[in-house]
């Protein structure tokens, strides 16, 4: 199991983990339109969400575009 | 006349805010009502449990989505909200807010413009939400925005134009459109900017908060087309004293007897 932070909250992932498995784990449904990923602080493509693997500890923020400014 | 901004151009000098309205249809007929073509969204961690798309809404108006990176209070986190909603939107245009303090809401100067200059240079179109100083905005112009918007008072404050002598001085330089943004309370508060040669006026609480938002919608939109109107068509000049509009030759004598 991996150990990662998801939009705040602690979450297990199974050992072969990525930002995708993190993005199923928000809530987003399948294709993830207007949806948004930063590890640790630096923005991962979308393109990259199934290849990049989450390490222990990291923090996954999962954004969408809601009422504001 | 259209209201052009970088690569765009838009018929409505009115750009709405999303944020305040209590649901998605009540924002859906205040867009409508309100002419706009440009909508600000904000960037947020996802909620499963929301219901509806502000997308979708967004989308089926016609608006142009401008993302904002509201909530920023650092360069960094500003350049990295910028580039997710990017990523998410597929857009590179940005309205740009650097948070100084959570009270006032005002802007932080350094690096409002340190983010501006890197985004810029990462080939954003940035509109950044700037205080009222002349200086500042003209520094967010050399560092290449393709507007500047000054705010009229805080955020949420309804407070209208503060500084009017400031505003004038910025709009009087500036060579990329200006664009009233934060403090309009009414409806005379937009037709004020406007008069005073504003470009166009972004506002959200004014709308989002009234009784009746789609009617504040709808007063907004002529606010600010009665404001750029009668700006393209040359007020008078004010004077002291009055001056009669019917001639003053041929008023008839009409006091009998005559003195």
């Amino acid at each position: 199991m991996t150990m990662v932070s998801i939009n705040g909250e602690r979450r297990d992932l199974p050992g072969e983990a990525t930002v995708e498995t993190a993005v199923r784990e928000a809530g987003v449904e399948r294709e993830g339109r207007g949806v948004a990923v930063a590890v640790d602080g630096e923005v991962v493509p979308r393109g990259q969400w199934s290849g990049t693997a989450l390490r222990e500890g990291q923090q996954v923020e999962v954004l969408h575009a809601v009422q504001g400014g | 006349m259209a209201f052009e901004i970088g690569d765009r151009s838009f018929d409505s000098r009115l750009i709405l805010g999303t944020g305040g309205f209590r649901n998605l249809e009540l924002m859906a007929r205040a867009v409508e009502a309100s002419g706009a073509e440009m909508a600000t969204v904000a960037m947020r961690r996802v909620d499963p449990s929301a219901r509806g798309s502000i997308l979708e809404v967004l989308d089926d108006a016609g608006c142009f989505v401008l993302p904002n990176t509201a909530g920023c209070f650092t360069a960094r986190d500003a350049v990295t909200t910028a580039r997710l909603a990017r990523e998410a939107l597929g857009t590179d245009w940005v309205k740009l807010e650097v948070i100084g303090d959570d009270r006032t809401l005002l802007p932080e100067p350094g690096d409002l413009l340190e983010a501006a200059e890197t985004l810029v240079a990462d080939g954003f179109t940035v509109l950044p939400y700037t205080s009222d100083d002349p200086i500042l905005a003209r520094r967010l112009e050399d560092a290449g925005c393709a507007a500047v918007m000054p705010l009229g008072s805080p955020i949420g404050s309804g407070m209208g134009i503060n500084n009017p002598y400031n505003l004038r001085l910025i709009v009087e330089q500036a060579r990329v459109p200006v664009i009233l943004d934060a403090g309009v309370g009414t409806a005379s508060d937009a037709t004020l900017a406007m008069e005073m040669g504003c470009s166009g006026v972004l506002l959200a609480s004014a709308v989002s908060r009234a009784e009746d938002p789609a009617a504040m919608a709808r007063a907004m939109r002529l606010a600010v087309e009665a404001g750029f109107e009668a700006r393209r068509a040359g007020r008078i000049p004010r004077r002291l004293h009055g001056e009669a509009s019917s001639p003053a030759e041929g008023v008839a004598e009409l006091t009998w007897p005559p003195s």
